[in-house]
């Protein structure tokens, strides 16, 4: 089955005539997915590689039946492009751009939640979402890996990759990327949550990174509702000391969000917490084998 | 972006938020002429973007200007927590009856925002927090309403702020949250937020967090930025619009993606302990680049750093193909021995992914002396960190 996005998922594209929506879009619908309808407002009427183009995401859900968007607009447009999603009652808005301010953010995420949430909205600042043999929704190269029995959630673009490909001849069920940005659409505890459900996932893989207190709750959510076996990966025990939100920020997040309380949490709910990204797939590989 | 003390507080004058009359000062005469200006009793805050300046010295009282001067005088050019004062605010006195505490931020997890304000203020709220959470109220805002007048009057009431202050409280707060929307700033905190003797309510101190990502949008937040306290390296590879921080360290990394530069770090900083604790030197992400000429300036910079010994260049293709990235690494060498600047150090180069195979043939036929092309993540670091203890 998959998660959030499987083989009947019809792809539109936001910012399809741009340079990183038109690779995109090419990349995705090579790979096998339905990529059926393009947004930039103005150029409706063109098509690009086939793929028709239209003027407002409205017009192009009523012409194709699409389902899913893919956002590859610039971050001062970004916002307008996931309201007029919502509004137009997508299911699912993959937010690929970096570099959204965060109060646009807050915003989109405060018009899903007042309009009933209908649309899951992924990143923004994130690869995507790919279900390998089946669709794909970004950017992540799906096709470096099998279709399989592991469910793959990150924060990070290039480890999601790594993973993907260490453990290509197990093969994954879907890997969300749900992008490093402090706000984001979809979280650890969503994937955890539906990968425990999806009768095609049999166990888990989940990548964090400093800041914030995802994974800590991710720990929680695991320890109370997950039976399948997770395996995790946390980057960051290196990492310079970020910018300090003043004692403010340390009240408010649960966790002193460094590396360590990340590790520590996950493996005091049950989950084996690899030293790199290698051992990780490693320990993955022994799960899978039945270790 | 952090904010000195002096800039929250424009951005605070520029939307009527009360703040004490004050201006920096960078030398004791200048601190002379501004406590002149004011008159009376003033006081000298040094300014840094760190805690703790009160106890370590750094705020001072001044009778008039020529205290002023001797005040900014032993201030000035002091270490506070690693930042050298290079300015001090000089502000009148006040004349303090209660303080208080107030804050604006971005709650992560909640994905909205969250007002915290207390009637206990002036000491460090996390204290607060910890030992008396009853006195620190907190209230989720909602990101579509904002803070208006009522919502202002309901967070003074909670906070328990006594009724004399709340009105002018609630303005304030109703202005501090016109700072924090339109400003596209993810804290902003006020402590103490004074009431004072003649009943007025002040943000004594200023503490701003702007976000980055907005700074398109706000052409003006671009005379805010620090050039003095940033590296000159970290500078450099700014301007290159590339996403560099120096650490302390010797073995030089550049790798593609921020997760992946992360891990990166802390594998080699493993790998690193077999060798007597060789630490990563610099983290650099070049993003998807597979550019010879963002390799260059991206190895360049990196070796501009003359603790670095080895580099670990460590590149994972996804989209990225590695044949590209292995010519971009051949052709970066090559042009930065043109441009007489040859890398000498050794460089550890792993390929993995898309092409890898392709990639790694073109580096070992290119059979470049400095280059050590290794198949693992986790056996580059090693040789990277081998290399750099030799």
């Amino acid at each position: 089955m998959a998660i959030f996005l499987d083989r009947s998922s019809r792809i539109l594209v936001q910012g399809i005539t741009g340079g990183e929506g038109r690779k995109h879009a090419r990349r995705m619908a090579a790979s096998g997915a339905a990529v059926v309808a393009g947004v930039t407002p103005g150029k409706g009427g063109q098509d690009v590689d086939g793929v028709p183009v239209f003027d407002t995401v409205s017009e192009a859900v009523a012409e194709t039946g699409a389902d899913a968007s893919v956002v590859f607009v610039p971050p001062r447009f970004t916002k307008s492009a996931v309201l007029e999603t919502i509004d137009a009652g997508v299911p699912l808005c993959v937010v690929i751009t970096e570099g959204v301010p965060v109060h646009d953010t807050t915003a989109f995420w405060a018009h899903a939640c007042a309009t009933g949430n209908a649309t899951r909205i992924i990143g923004p600042n994130c690869p995507g979402v790919a279900s390998p043999g089946r669709s794909n929704a970004g950017i992540i190269p799906a096709d470096i890996t099998a279709p399989g029995p592991i469910g793959l959630v990150s924060k990070s673009g290039t480890l999601t990759y790594q993973l993907m490909y260490e453990l290509r001849e197990i093969g994954f069920s879907t890997a969300v990327g749900i992008g490093g940005d402090p706000v984001v659409g979809t979280t650890h505890i969503d994937c955890l949550q539906a990968f425990e459900e999806d009768p095609d996932t049999a166990a888990i893989v989940m990548i964090g990174e400093i800041g914030g207190d995802a994974e800590e709750r991710a720990a929680e959510f695991i320890r109370a509702h997950v039976s399948k076996p997770v395996v995790g990966y946390i980057a960051g025990f290196t990492a310079p000391e970020g910018k300090t939100m003043g004692h403010a920020g340390a009240i408010v997040s649960g966790s002193s969000g460094t590396a360590e309380a990340k590790k520590a949490a996950l493996e005091a709910a049950g989950v084996r917490v690899g030293k790199t990204p290698s051992e990780t797939a490693r320990l993955m590989a022994e799960v899978i084998a039945g270790g | 972006m952090d904010l000195f003390e002096y800039q929250a507080k424009e951005l605070f004058g520029r939307h009527g938020v009360p703040v004490p009359a004050g201006r920096i000062a960078r030398t004791p005469e200048d601190a002379r002429t501004v406590a002149a200006e004011l008159g009376g009793r003033v006081v000298v805050k040094a300014q840094v973007k760190a805690g703790g300046r009160g106890k370590a010295g750094g705020i001072k009282l001044a009778d008039g200007p020529e205290e002023a001067a001797a005040r900014a005088g032993e201030i000035l050019g002091m270490d506070i927590k690693g930042h050298t004062v290079l300015a001090v605010l000089v502000e009148q006195a006040g004349d303090i009856a209660e303080e208080y505490y107030a804050s604006f931020l971005l709650d992560r997890s909640a994905r909205g925002y969250l007002a915290m304000c207390s009637r206990e203020g002036g000491v460090e709220i996390e204290e607060v927090a910890a030992t008396r959470p009853e006195a620190l109220i907190r209230l989720p805002i909602d990101p579509l309403r904002g803070i208006d007048a009522a919502r202002g009057e309901q967070i003074a009431e909670a906070a328990g702020l006594p009724r004399a202050a709340r009105a002018a409280a609630a303005d304030l707060l109703v202005r501090l949250w016109a700072v924090f929307d339109t400003e596209d700033a993810t804290l902003v905190e006020v402590n103490p937020l004074v009431l004072t003797g003649d009943g007025r309510v002040v943000a004594l101190d200023g503490k701003v967090t702007l976000d980055d990502n907005a700074g398109y949008r706000h052409p003006e937040h671009a005379g805010f930025e620090d050039k003095s306290a940033v590296d000159p390296i970290e500078q450099r590879a700014k301007a290159a619009d590339l996403n560099y921080v120096k650490l302390e360290g010797t073995v030089g990394i550049i790798g593609n993606g921020a997760g992946l530069v992360m891990s990166t770090l802390d594998v080699v900083a493993y790998a690193g302990e077999e060798f007597g604790g060789v630490r990563p030197a610099n983290f650099l992400d070049i993003g998807g680049g597979a550019s010879a000429e963002v390799m260059a300036t991206g190895l360049s910079i990196v070796l501009s750093d003359p603790s670095v010994r080895s580099v670990f260049v460590n590149v994972f293709g996804g989209i990225t193909a590695c044949d590209e990235v292995a010519n971009g690494i051949v052709a970066a060498l090559g042009a930065l021995a043109a441009a007489g600047d040859p890398v000498r150090k050794p460089l550890v180069v792993r390929l993995d992914g898309n092409n890898a195979e392709e990639g790694r043939r073109i580096l070992r036929d290119a059979a470049l002396d400095v280059v050590h092309p290794v198949d693992t993540m986790d056996g580059a670091a090693r040789l990277a960190a081998e290399l750099a203890a030799a």
